[in-house]
């Protein structure tokens, strides 16, 4: 591998994107709001190290399906899910399983950049700390600045971070969140929209950021934008009123898809 | 007399509205479309101008009225000239009362003279001043009426009004709390002439019950406030320990776990405590837990008064659980959703989330509800007259009675009160005392409350 250009590298990867072993599986998938249902029996899986995306217009339950992925509709009043997703082959909804140590397993970096009212250096050290993963304050050090780096925050905020969080600008805000996302040793991470709220930029550092993630992560990624889907992801799933329409490689997903209705999203005749 | 001016005045603003208004209407019609203001602010612009300089004239004229009524009477009786400026109010009153008929007894006849010739003044002036009244609205209505116009900005004159009566209500407000805290520094200046300074600030004993008369049986008499600031302090302190949790932990409660349903009930239910009258709690105090509490302590073999502070803190406690409750429940709720998933995306759990991101960051609300909680236990008055002791003690026990700022104010006011003597004047002392107290509790409030507001 040493011997390999990067360039060669992620070539190789991602002419084997369809040929990748599956991280998570979603069978049958349905959500229900209370009487309203939002899901309707999605069958999608998520490739290991490899980044997903998911689009299709307002409404059409990417969120919804991405928020199963983790569990985070639990904390919905009246969600009901129906169907059955594992990770690693273990079904997440299984009652033996602790929602807490899933969500340790599968990150989410959200649409508004969140950070909490704390320092930048507590921001990243809240996840490693609850989970136990630092022993000493020098561990602790370390996990802060190699989440950062690997974020490419660093150098921005390595004389600050015993500034607020939410003093950063909205770019630096939502790379903060990633790397506090990524300073739990998360196998999958879920973005929720993560650059809506940043300029052309911020935006483009992030999606520089989510290709070197992959190396490391399994990536799913909700987006409005084609082109952004087209720039980060290997995969593409296209969503329209609770259904899944169509799932290929996102090279045959923007040249030549499958569906009609995919075809007509793609070219902004609806949505 | 004033009265039925008044309403003679809001009469006649109401017609002239609808005068004005139907006046601009016809204007409107004969131009149409070019009408700066709509026939509605033309209307009230007339009542403005009817009414309001009208009314403020007739408070001026009752302002001035009783004292030139007065100067003319004194003058007109023999011999004021001479007296000194109580005598002559002593005469007055007296003038005033056989005018209005309450005799005490036979008056003298340059009394009686006088209460005539203040009989016939009183009516004139009533009769001027309805006089002036009528002309000023008449005058106002008159030009309120010419200046209608097609292009006339009566509804920048109107706003301009409705600013300056809101600029008024917000200087009232400042006024009369000036008013107050001038009335209490003077006061307590008068204290301080009597009592030195540093006595009261500094001394260590309090007994005010000194004689009010040269032949009553009294004590010495010692003003030390800080016996009296430590029974505030060690009673509210007690209402704090039993509220800052209580009242928190329910907030918590009610916010993150309690089902929807249930929150809608309790919370409502918990506001109620904060509707019931504090002498109703102070009853509850006197008659159910200071027995029970002194009971109790005696039974653990401590020693126990039947006023304790622990009782009345206790219940003072009980009264501002909703206040910290309620406000540090819009606290949390203001917590925007995202935080909280934030943490859960970490993999925290619902306490983890709860007591290192929600706390912190609901701090703020949390410190201004119970600063808020703080000043109101500080300055509650009827359960601690009723519940607590009266004597002053330096005392950390708290099965034992102590006094507060308050109820001494309250004792030292009641009954026979001269306003020379140390003993009343001590009350304004003390309130000026618990005045800048809460004073300085209410800053360190509004300052927490500022510094950490934008945090999320």
């Amino acid at each position: 591998m040493n011997m390999m250009s990067e360039a060669a590298v992620e070539k190789a990867l991602d002419k084997n994107m369809s040929d990748a072993p599956l991280k998570m599986i979603g069978k049958d998938v349905s959500v229900y709001y209370g009487e309203k249902r939002a899901l309707f029996d999605v069958n999608l899986n998520v490739r290991k190290n490899t980044v997903t995306a998911l689009i299709g217009p307002s409404g059409c339950g990417k969120s919804t399906f991405l928020r199963t992925l983790n569990r985070m509709n639990d904390t919905i009043d009246g969600c009901r899910i129906t169907g059955k997703i594992t990770l690693d082959n273990a079904d997440i909804y299984d009652p033996s399983v602790d929602v807490v140590e899933l969500r340790a397993r599968v990150g989410m970096v959200f649409q508004k950049p969140n950070p909490f009212p704390k320092s930048i250096y507590e921001n990243i050290a809240y996840g490693p700390r609850i989970h136990g993963l630092a022993k000493t304050k020098a561990d602790m050090d370390r996990i802060v600045e190699s989440s950062l780096q690997r974020a490419g925050l660093w150098n921005e905020a390595k004389d600050r971070l015993q500034e607020p969080g939410t003093g950063l600008s909205g770019g630096q805000q939502q790379r903060l969140c990633i790397a506090r996302a990524v300073a739990v040793s998360p196998e999958v991470i879920l973005m929720d929209e993560p650059c809506s709220a940043l300029d052309p930029i911020a935006t483009a550092k992030v999606e520089e950021l989510i290709h070197e993630l992959r190396t490391n992560f399994t990536i799913v990624i909700v987006t409005h934008s084609m082109q952004q889907a087209a720039r980060v992801s290997q995969r593409t799933a296209m969503f329209h009123l609770g259904n899944l329409v169509e799932e290929n490689d996102t090279d045959k997903m923007f040249t030549n898809p499958d569906d009609q209705r995919t075809q007509d999203y793609i070219m902004g005749r609806f949505g | 007399m004033s009265g039925y001016l008044i309403a003679f005045l809001a009469l006649a603003a109401l017609s002239m509205a609808y005068l004005g208004n139907s006046r601009a209407k016809a204007t409107h019609n004969g131009a149409a479309g070019k009408i700066h203001s709509r026939p509605i602010y033309h209307g009230l612009n007339v009542a403005i101008w009817t009414a309001v300089p009208a009314f403020v004239l007739l408070l001026v004229w009752l302002v001035f009225q009783s004292s030139i009524v007065n100067h003319l009477v004194l003058s007109g009786i023999p011999g004021s000239e001479n007296l000194d400026a109580s005598a002559s109010s002593i005469l007055m009153s007296e003038v005033r009362q056989v005018a209005s008929g309450n005799l005490f007894k036979e008056p003298s006849p340059e009394v009686k003279a006088a209460a005539d010739h203040f009989k016939s003044l009183q009516g004139i002036a009533a009769y001027l001043m309805a006089a002036a009244v009528a002309v000023a609205a008449a005058i106002g209505a008159f030009f309120g009426l010419k200046v209608i116009g097609s292009r006339y900005r009566a509804r920048h004159s109107v706003e301009l009004s409705v600013t300056l009566f809101m600029m008024f209500s917000s200087l009232l407000a400042i006024l009369i709390t000036l008013g107050i805290v001038f009335s209490l520094v003077f006061e307590a200046f008068h204290f301080f002439t009597k009592v030195p300074f540093t006595e009261f600030l500094f001394g260590l004993r309090w007994e005010p019950q000194i004689a009010m008369r040269a032949d009553q049986v009294a004590g010495q008499g010692a003003f030390g406030v800080i016996p009296v600031l430590y029974g505030t302090f060690l009673i509210s302190a007690i209402a704090m320990i039993v509220a800052v949790p209580t009242g928190i932990l329910s907030a918590i409660f009610l916010t993150e776990y309690s089902h929807p349903r249930f929150r809608a009930v309790v919370k409502p239910l918990l506001e109620i405590l904060a509707g019931v009258p504090t002498v109703v709690y102070g009853f509850f105090a006197v008659l159910t837990v200071a027995p029970a509490i002194r009971d109790l302590g005696i039974a653990l073999g401590f020693e126990a008064s039947p006023n304790s502070a622990l009782a009345a803190g206790a219940v003072m406690g009980v009264m501002i659980i909703p206040f910290i409750s309620s406000l540090s429940d819009d606290a949390f709720a203001a917590v925007p959703r995202a935080m909280r998933e934030g943490s859960y995306a970490l993999g925290a759990t619902k306490g983890e989330t709860i007591r290192k991101v929600l706390l912190p960051a609901a701090l703020p609300g949390i410190v201004g509800g119970v600063l808020l909680a703080l000043s109101r236990a500080v300055g509650e008055t009827m359960i601690v007259v009723m519940a607590a002791g009266l004597i002053a003690k330096l005392t950390v026990n708290p099965l034992d009675a102590v006094t507060t700022v308050t109820v001494q104010i309250v004792t030292l006011l009641i009954g026979d009160a001269e306003f020379d003597n140390p003993k009343t004047l001590a009350a304004f002392a003390l309130g000026l005392v618990l005045f800048i107290v809460t004073l300085i509790l209410n800053l360190i409030a509004l300052h927490t409350v500022r510094k950490y507001r934008e945090k999320y």
